[in-house]
């Protein structure tokens, strides 16, 4: 019965034996005494019988759980259809534990576990009480085929190459393989070709270059007034107080026919008002507006939108994998993944005291890319 | 009917057959269709077959199972919810019956699923199974994996099936992200925009790629169709095509049992697929269909009316993708920014790309290629059936608890945010927690499993060497007593000595015994060392010489050849053996 051998493993280096294991001559000797290298696998164990085999009683039992198991998965049933019909889809209901909670919602799912698990638990009772529990043996025998179903495989193959004559012909052999390794390439070149287009320089311009800035598009600069988002009105210097955090698109953009979110995703802009004394960078400083400062809300990372803004600390922390800018230092990334400032974007104000774009942003907006600095 | 009284008529019966029973209505037609079919295609003896095919009983078997019921369920509902959800990013105005989202501007996908959510009678239980199954259909299919990779399954001759079984763990977690990105909510369309700049990092190609895979900028109009696309038709096929080889094989391969009495190399010890098989599993797959019923009426998954429409300049706080991404999140969070440099004016994003695009990949490669590397390192060429006890593989079990570790570390990170406020610390100093111990925790877990391995092992040797104690105590000549231990192994002692004892392979002698020098080739060197790594302190089974040898002491008669270690005395007769060994 002992199925293991002595260790071998590898063909080209031997086993050491048997590793550090005890000796005879290290121990006590009871001569070779006929001890097996390996204990004897003791066969299966006698089979014990379950009280449904022996106890007619226990086996009523049994049949009465199993039947009553499967009466609950029918009466969840009928309960589902039930319910299916009398509650209303919007009733809501309180249930400790769970909160308000969509009433049919809560039946129905219920009333189908029921269904569900009456059956399973049923089936699995009934085998485990009333079907035979002998163990069974099953014989393995080797996967792999015999030597002459192996070789009558390589002499068919080898047959069929010279009777089709490819072996004789190799220019057959050489055309066939360079047809069916082309034959791919115009169905791949389909896809691949005509999934989008190309991106041009639209990753690298926003609306606020002037106007819709897609694939081929490209707007040329004017001035636009930094608009609330959502409301889309223009915002005064002078309602910034200091402090406050706006959020802002450019003038236009909502009012596209199309291309809305494909602009958005790009042109986002957190609007901040800082003590001019608290800003850090002459260059921040500058293209703001008497600290009222703007910078893209698009994370440097991957793109989230910079949503959190901490105002004691000047700190902004994109919630996708926790970037953080500090907003006195030109938002440079002061913890987290991303690399790059978010960009700023040079603002002034009007001759009506609304404040406008005085240029694009002068880098591409968002996460990084191989040709970002071309 | 032997209790009714005897009437005249009776005699005339007196040596009547009784009329054979004529088969059932049921049973004639089972047979006449079966018969049918058997005619047109000889399925009687295939199907014979397999009814008698024999599985063996584990309850880690059942791993595999409900992952295989979670991506039924999964299909099902799929299915049902494809009846009223509408994959476009076309623009419309909710109308539905959800209050706060009337008169919104979003999607058609979106608000399609709000009408699923609320507007269609069961719709939301459908949705929320669907969400529960495919989580349940990933845990398990994760802990299916570890059940093989910790007790060795994947050995020869199932090295295809692990292979398989890793791309089809991948291809789950893509059918995942796939599909929770399709109701186009704010989460969901964050989780696209993550991917949008993931993909936008890929050297060389990145912008061209984001362009083909969103049909122009972010996020346009095709990614939704083409998740869709993605989601029910290309990646399920792959999954229902793999699975189904990934079953083929465990049928033709007959199923691994763990070892123990009766249980070798060449059998299979169990119960048939009828009866008992049909209704353990039959039966199993309504229970995880009725606990993902359950699950989906009580706990709430995925609200997404909670979150609003997509829009690209919005985003909630704490956000996350389900858990099977988590890893890969976890890892852009861990990657810090100064990875990424310029070269020749050209961006290399290095704090995103291997995280993002690399990772995932690369996790599932080295998973796959796994086998063929112990197979190297082991030379072990042979078919193995019985499983192995994690702790009869210390090495093996170690390296899987340090992947888990890493694995476990980027997890945790990427819920780093939740943390750090579930716990009132800094998410700065967490964040430096996970890119230490991303390092550093995975080889503590390696050598701590590895000790406790061997410990479990030199506990399981003491067991069988002790021996059973009788009680009956025996007093030699000399005045010594002893309790005598019943040397017999017990059949439940056997899964204690069944395994193969192990060694680390040996280099042959750098020269020959002509003292020619002979250079062992770099490789085998490799080997050696990586075989000694894995064996140089493996614990082997009790043999019967040392069980033998170990209880000699104390016997009624002195040692034949006094040796050194018998002076140690027959109090500690166990010890004495052990001591020649550490």
């Amino acid at each position: 019965m002992n199925e293991q051998d002595t260790p071998t493993h590898g063909s080209e280096v031997g086993p050491t034996g048997h590793g550090t294991a005890v000796r005879l001559d290290e121990g006590h000797i009871i001569g070779d005494g006929g001890i097996p290298e390996r204990f004897s696998n003791p066969g299966l164990p006698v089979h014990v019988p379950r009280a449904a085999d022996l106890d007619h009683d226990a086996a009523r039992r049994a049949e009465k759980q199993v039947t009553t198991l499967f009466g609950i998965s029918i009466l969840g049933t009928l309960l589902f259809i039930v319910l299916y019909f009398l509650i209303d889809v919007e009733e809501t209901i309180y249930v400790p534990g769970i909160g308000v909670t969509s009433a049919s919602n809560l039946a129905l799912g219920v009333t189908l576990a029921l269904a569900l698990l009456g059956i399973g638990f049923g089936a699995i009772h009934w085998a485990k009480t009333l079907m035979p529990d002998h163990e069974m043996v099953e014989e393995r025998h080797p996967l792999r085929a015999t030597d002459e179903s192996r070789d009558r495989v390589v002499n068919e193959m080898r047959e069929g190459g010279n009777s089709s004559q490819l072996t004789r012909r190799p220019f057959l052999k050489y055309t066939l393989g360079g047809a069916l390794g082309l034959f791919a390439v115009p169905l791949v070149l389909q896809v691949a070709g005509s999934l989008g287009p190309m991106p041009q320089k639209s990753l690298s311009l926003t609306f606020w270059h002037g106007g819709p800035s897609g694939p081929g598009q490209e707007p040329e600069f004017r001035p636009l007034r930094l608009m609330r988002d959502p409301e889309n009105t223009p915002v005064r210097a002078d309602e910034v107080t200091v402090g406050s955090v706006y959020h802002i698109l450019p003038e236009g953009l909502l009012d596209l026919e199309e291309g809305v979110l494909e602009e958005k995703a790009k042109a986002a802009v957190l609007l901040v008002r800082l003590q001019e004394d608290e800003i850090q960078s002459e260059k921040q400083l500058d293209w703001g507006y008497q600290g009222i400062v703007a910078y893209s809300k698009i994370c440097t990372h991957v793109g989230c939108p910079v949503g959190l803004y901490e105002q004691v600390t000047h700190h902004l922390l994109c919630p996708c994998h926790q970037s953080t800018f500090d907003v006195t230092r030109d938002c440079e990334v002061i913890f987290g993944p991303a690399k790059r400032p978010l960009p700023q974007l040079k603002i002034t104000v009007d001759d009506e005291g609304y404040l406008v774009s005085e240029q694009p942003f002068a880098e591409a907006v968002g996460p990084s890319y191989w040709e970002r600095g071309q | 009917m032997s209790t009714a009284p005897t009437r005249p008529a009776d005699a005339l019966r007196q040596g009547d057959r009784p009329a054979e029973a004529r088969p059932g209505a049921a049973a004639r037609t089972v047979g006449g269709v079966a018969g049918w079919v058997d005619d047109r295609t000889g399925a009687a003896k295939p199907v014979g077959y397999l009814m008698k095919k024999v599985f063996p009983d584990h309850w880690s078997f059942m791993l595999g199972e409900i992952a295989m019921y979670s991506m039924i369920v999964c299909l099902l509902t799929g299915a049902f919810l494809t009846f009223w959800f509408v994959p476009s990013a076309g623009h419309t105005i909710y109308d539905g019956s959800y209050v706060p989202l009337r008169g919104v501007s979003m999607s058609e996908a979106y608000a399609s699923t709000l009408n699923i959510s609320f507007d269609i009678k069961g719709g939301l239980i459908i949705r929320q199974i669907h969400h529960w199954s495919a989580l349940m259909f990933i845990v398990a299919l994760v802990v299916h994996m570890f059940r093989v990779f910790f007790t060795g399954a994947f050995r020869k001759p199932r090295e295809i099936n692990w292979a398989i079984g890793s791309v089809l763990a991948l291809l789950a977690i893509i059918e995942g992200f796939a599909g929770y990105s399709l109701p186009d909510d704010l989460l969901s369309g964050t989780g696209i925009r993550a991917m949008q700049g993931f993909v936008q990092t890929a050297p060389v190609i990145g912008t061209y790629l984001v362009y083909a895979i969103f049909g122009g900028p972010f996020p346009g109009e095709m990614i939704i169709p083409r998740l869709y696309s993605a989601h029910i038709l290309l990646i399920p096929a792959l999954l229902v095509g793999l699975f189904t080889a990934h079953i083929g094989l465990v049928f033709l391969q007959k199923h691994t049992q763990y070892p123990g009495p009766g249980r070798t190399e060449k059998n299979v010890v169990g119960f048939p697929v009828m009866p008992v098989y049909a209704a353990k599993a039959g039966g199993f797959f309504f229970i995880v269909f009725g606990i993902l019923a359950l699950i989906s009426a009580v706990v709430q998954i995925n609200p997404i009316w909670a979150y609003g429409p997509y829009d690209p300049s919005a985003v909630t706080a704490g956000a996350q993708p389900d858990w099977y991404m988590g890893f890969a999140d976890g890892a852009l969070r861990l990657l810090p920014g100064w990875l990424e440099f310029e070269i020749f004016g050209y961006t290399v994003s290095m704090n995103i790309f291997p995280g993002a695009l690399l990772l995932l990949p690369l996790v599932y490669v080295v998973l796959g290629v796994y086998p063929f590397l112990e197979r190297w390192v082991t030379g072990d060429n042979r078919e193995h059936h019985l499983l192995q006890r994690p702790r009869n593989s210390p090495v093996r079990t170690g390296i899987g608890m340090a992947a888990i570790t890493a694995y476990s570390v980027l997890l945790f990170a990427s819920g780093n945010d939740i943390m750090a406020i579930k716990l009132g610390m800094s998410i700065n100093d967490l964040t430096w927690f996970f890119r230490i111990g991303f390092f550093v925790l995975p080889p503590l877990a390696f050598w701590v499993t590895k000790r406790i391995c061997l410990s479990l092992q030199r506990r399981d040797r003491d067991t069988v060497l002790h021996g059973r104690e009788t009680g009956t105590i025996v007093r030699t000549p000399d005045g010594r007593f002893f309790e005598r231990h019943d040397t017999e192994l017990t059949p439940d002692q056997w899964i204690l000595v069944q395994h193969e004892p192990v060694a680390p392979l040996e280099l042959e002698p750098a020269v020959d015994e002509n003292g020619v020098a002979r250079p062992a080739a770099r490789k085998d060197r490799l080997r050696a060392r990586l075989s000694r790594f894995y064996f140089a302190d493996a614990v082997n089974p009790v043999t019967p010489e040392e069980l033998a040898a170990a209880h000699y002491h104390g016997e009624e008669h002195e040692a034949i050849e006094p040796s050194e270690t018998s002076a140690s005395g027959g109090a500690a007769p166990i010890e004495s053996a052990e001591a020649g060994r550490h």
